[in-house]
């Protein structure tokens, strides 16, 4: 898991140092970007690793703070996202206060 | 066998190209499906990408247009010469491994069309919404398929008496190794249909790389979750496959669902998605279209189901109070899907609220309203669109 952890690391701070391009309708995985919000960076990094981001904002409509918690397990416990408790709350704060447009 | 992924990264590409955790062999960037008309996206990596209706016009879905569905991020790139099948398990007596030329030559080629439809087509059009791969009506394609026989390969293996499962992986990989990789299995009496290919060829052409290539499992009737692609492994076994593919993942709530049973994999609660629903998609005109009035406008689709053959296409076109029979199509084989026609009235100015419900010769129908599950699949609900006559 350590080398995963270098993985992620380097997503993680590349994420951090892109300057956000938020492009309609591209096929470029570089230009899509999450919104701004506390926990945002780290949300990014760690998913972006398996998947990209478009998941999100394309599952908002089905989503409230139940089912993002329910997806951010499922990623800890059937795909093996190794995140620690602390930065699975970031991560479920962070896409309830943004992405949950569940109505 | 040298097997290259391809792991899409856009621009933070460049940062990776060793990829620290060392699962693909080679890293390329790439911005859009190779060898793929425009698409509609759905997710870019793993990429989901549907079909626009307009491209489901032709009875046979160009490979071009044809959807693109993976659950994992790493594609392989398989070199046909190089590629190889293993035939084994615990219930088969002689393994095999065959390479392409193998699967060409040493059993009888069977060419069939089919229709290979995503469990998840139409999730994005649930009420109330469900999360997943927010699919519209176009993780659907009919298609000619060209491959061995399943069960010519397995017989010549020699099948144990206690076989209850035949078990398929694929090539493609999880970024992670602790993600389940993709694997599914059949009950051996599918698996050992006459009409289960291990497909190399899609409408006479090999293989697209999006779509299994060099050699995909064909399941006609059952849905896309079965059909692996980029097959390399094939296991015939005496006890139930524990994938996340097949116990977690791919479940309907029992007994909510028509189709067949797959008694190993069924629990008291839940049983996995198997056959096709009868169904329908209306291809022209568009939803919301204009049309002059007392225009000669024809309604055009098609109408599939998991084998019996469409019985009827019914059109209403005031709110699905009164149905006429549409025309159908030339029958090309019962896992195909039927195109239909009808002509509409544009006499009088005013909305339409067209309909189309197909009905299979098993009796059952579309339904009108939407039997909702948790994970959005088998949407199969009457297709409606409104036309504004002026």
């Amino acid at each position: 898991m350590r080398v995963f952890t270098g993985a992620g690391l380097l997503l993680y701070l590349a994420l951090s140092a892109a300057a956000p391009l938020a492009v309609a309708g591209t096929d470029d995985e570089g230009a899509m970007a999450l919104k701004d919000g506390p926990g945002k960076e780290l949300t990014s990094g760690m998913c972006m690793v398996c998947h990209s981001l478009d998941y999100i904002p394309s599952n908002a409509p089905a989503m409230d703070k139940a089912g993002w918690k329910k997806t951010v397990q499922k990623m800890r416990e059937r795909y093996g996202a190794p995140l620690t408790d602390a930065q699975a709350d970031t991560i479920l704060e962070y896409l309830s206060a943004a992405y949950a447009g569940k109505t | 066998m040298s097997t290259r992924r391809e792991l899409m990264l856009g621009a933070l590409g460049g940062l990776l190209a060793t990829p620290a955790w060392g699962a693909a062999d080679e890293v390329q960037i790439s911005a859009a499906l190779s060898g793929k008309s425009a698409l509609i996206r759905r997710s870019y990596r793993p990429p989901n990408y549907e079909t626009p209706l307009a491209d489901l016009a032709p009875l046979y879905t160009a490979n071009e247009s044809f959807f693109v569905r993976y659950h994992l991020a790493l594609v392989p790139v398989l070199e046909p010469g190089e590629w190889r099948l293993s035939i084994a398990g615990s219930s088969l007596k002689t393994p095999l491994t065959l390479s392409l030329r193998d699967l060409k030559s040493r059993y009888e080629p069977v060419t069939l069309a089919a229709v290979n439809q995503c469990s998840g087509n139409r999730r994005g059009l649930f009420m109330p919404r469900v999360p997943g791969v927010q699919w519209e009506s176009g993780a659907v394609g009919n298609a000619l398929w060209k491959g061995a026989r399943l069960r010519d390969v397995l017989k010549q293996g020699g099948l144990g008496a206690d076989a209850l499962e035949v078990w398929f992986s694929g090539a493609d990989r999880p970024v992670l190794p602790a993600t389940p990789v993709f694997q599914k299995s059949l009950p051996l009496e599918r698996a050992l249909d006459e009409n289960v290919l291990i497909a190399y060829e899609m409408n006479h052409a090999p293989l697209p790389r999006w779509n299994g290539a060099p050699a995909r499992l064909i399941v006609p009737g059952w849905m896309g979750t079965y059909w692996m692609k980029h097959l390399t492994e094939v296991r015939v076994e005496p006890k139930p496959l524990e994938s996340f593919w097949m116990k977690s993942a791919y479940r309907l709530p029992a007994g909510a669902f028509p189709g067949a049973h797959f008694a190993s994999q069924e629990t008291p609660e839940t049983a996995p998605v198997t056959e096709l629903l009868v169904n329908s998609l209306i291809s022209s005109p568009a939803t919301g279209s204009r049309i002059t009035r007392g225009k000669n406008v024809q309604l055009a689709g098609k109408a599939w189901d998991a084998g019996a053959g469409i019985q009827a296409v019914e059109v209403s076109i005031d709110g699905q109070k009164s149905w006429k029979p549409a025309t159908l199509g030339k029958d090309v084989g019962r896992y195909a899907w039927r195109e239909f026609s009808a002509p509409l009235d544009t006499s009088s100015a005013g909305t339409l609220e067209v309909a189309v419900r197909a009905r299979s010769r098993d009796g059952s129908q579309q339904p009108r309203a939407l039997t909702f599950n948790p994970s959005g699949y088998h949407n199969n609900i009457v297709q409606t669109l409104r036309l504004e006559v002026t």
